[in-house]
């Protein structure tokens, strides 16, 4: 469990992250949402220790990320939004990163490399934007870590990719993992998430699952706006609408909704 | 798969369901894919899946044999008609009339149509 209280992170005067405190459960594929410069990239670097708290803590199963010790790394694997990936296969870099990483399955890479149609043997360097981002997910999620941090996983993944991305994600989640995907293409990953965070500079806007989000608001489209709506957005399909759910009816969550209704009332 | 826009995940993937067994992809009495095999199929949340097999499992369509997974029960295609039946009386059918009626249809043209 990740557990964060009162975090702050600035680069130089630029505040990114002000007081935010909040937690990451196991077994749970999170979407951590929020408008660009609002400090998701950051918070990454600082649950993996790739950047250190200017104030405030984060605990991971006992560990500060800050100290960087082998026994918290090996837990954790993160992919940057952009990964290069160095002039060597990807059999050969999975084998030295593994070092790190003691639950390394080369089998599990080479399964996973084949749904994809990606050689092991091939170079990062002789591979495209797509290939790559497929790569370094294989290669990720053969480490079996339990926290797992994708920064805008799904960029450069052409149509077909974006499916096999999400099949490869519900494949390999089990109740011992943490998955935290940040994104803006919701309609990507949508299908994957169980929880949504809605980050902010100075505080955790929305931190629900997805159950409750169901219980709690009724998401519609259609040509009249109910008289009660909480938030309302006209489209070419009729309005878009959300209010609150008091029969206990179900309906799909419209996330990029939510999102602008969350963002309207801060 | 594709999911539409309105039902929520869960329920579409009930739909899903429902139709393997109803297309006898799936048969009575036969063994069905894990919660996880399910999800690595659609490329849906294990925990999205995990509400279909329960509410799947309290209509009586699919149950579980202990240590051995999910299985279909007998009689669970006379049920799923039923259920599928009665969610189109109680939500297809009323929109179907309303717009007959709006395009002023008369119940004579309906039956000849039909």
């Amino acid at each position: 469990m990740i557990t964060i209280r009162d975090l702050s992170f600035a680069y130089s005067s630029e505040k990114v992250l002000d007081s935010i405190t909040t937690t990451f459960e196991q077994g749970r594929v999170y979407g951590l949402l929020g408008a660009n410069g609002v400090g998701k990239s950051t918070l990454f670097k600082l649950l993996c220790g790739l950047l250190t708290a200017k104030e405030g803590s984060i605990d991971i199963d006992g560990y500060s990320p800050a100290d960087r010790k082998p026994g918290f790394l090996s837990k954790m694997f993160y992919i940057p939004e952009d990964f290069e990936g160095p002039a060597v296969s990807i059999k050969s870099y999975a084998a030295g990163i593994s070092a790190f990483y003691p639950n390394y399955d080369e089998q599990q890479l080479r399964s996973l490399l084949n749904d994809f149609e990606i050689d092991i043997n091939r170079k990062f360097t002789t591979l495209s934007l797509g290939q790559r981002k497929r790569a370094i997910l294989c290669i990720a999620l053969s480490m079996n870590t339990e926290y797992l941090l994708l920064d805008e996983p799904t960029n450069g993944l052409d149509i077909p990719s974006k499916l096999e991305f999400r099949k490869m994600v519900a494949r390999t989640m089990d109740e011992n993992r943490t998955i935290i995907i940040s994104t803006h293409q919701v309609k990507d990953v949508e299908n994957l998430l169980d929880h949504i965070m809605i980050l902010d500079k100075r505080a955790v806007l929305l931190d629900k699952s997805v159950a409750d989000i169901q219980d709690e608001y009724l998401f519609e489209t259609g040509n009249a706006v109910p008289d009660d709506a909480l938030f309302v957005e006209a489209g070419l399909g009729g309005c878009s609408s959300i209010r609150k759910n008091v029969n206990g009816e179900e309906s799909r969550i419209n996330i990029e909704l939510l999102f602008n209704y969350i963002n309207s009332k801060k | 798969m594709e999911y539409s826009e309105h039902k929520p995940i869960y329920l579409q993937n009930v739909d899903l369901m429902q139709e393997k067994i109803l297309r006898e992809e799936w048969r009575e009495e036969e063994r069905i894919p894990s919660v996880r095999e399910m999800g690595a199929m659609v490329g849906v949340n294990p925990n999205t899946i995990v509400r279909s097999y329960q509410l799947l499992e309290s209509q009586e369509i699919i149950y579980n044999k202990r240590g051995l997974g999910y299985f279909v029960k007998e009689g669970a295609v006379a049920r799923i008609k039923e259920n599928v039946k009665n969610e189109f009386i109680a939500n297809e059918l009323p929109q179907f009339k309303a717009k007959a009626q709006m395009l002023g249809i008369t119940k004579e043209e309906l039956v000849e149509l039909l």
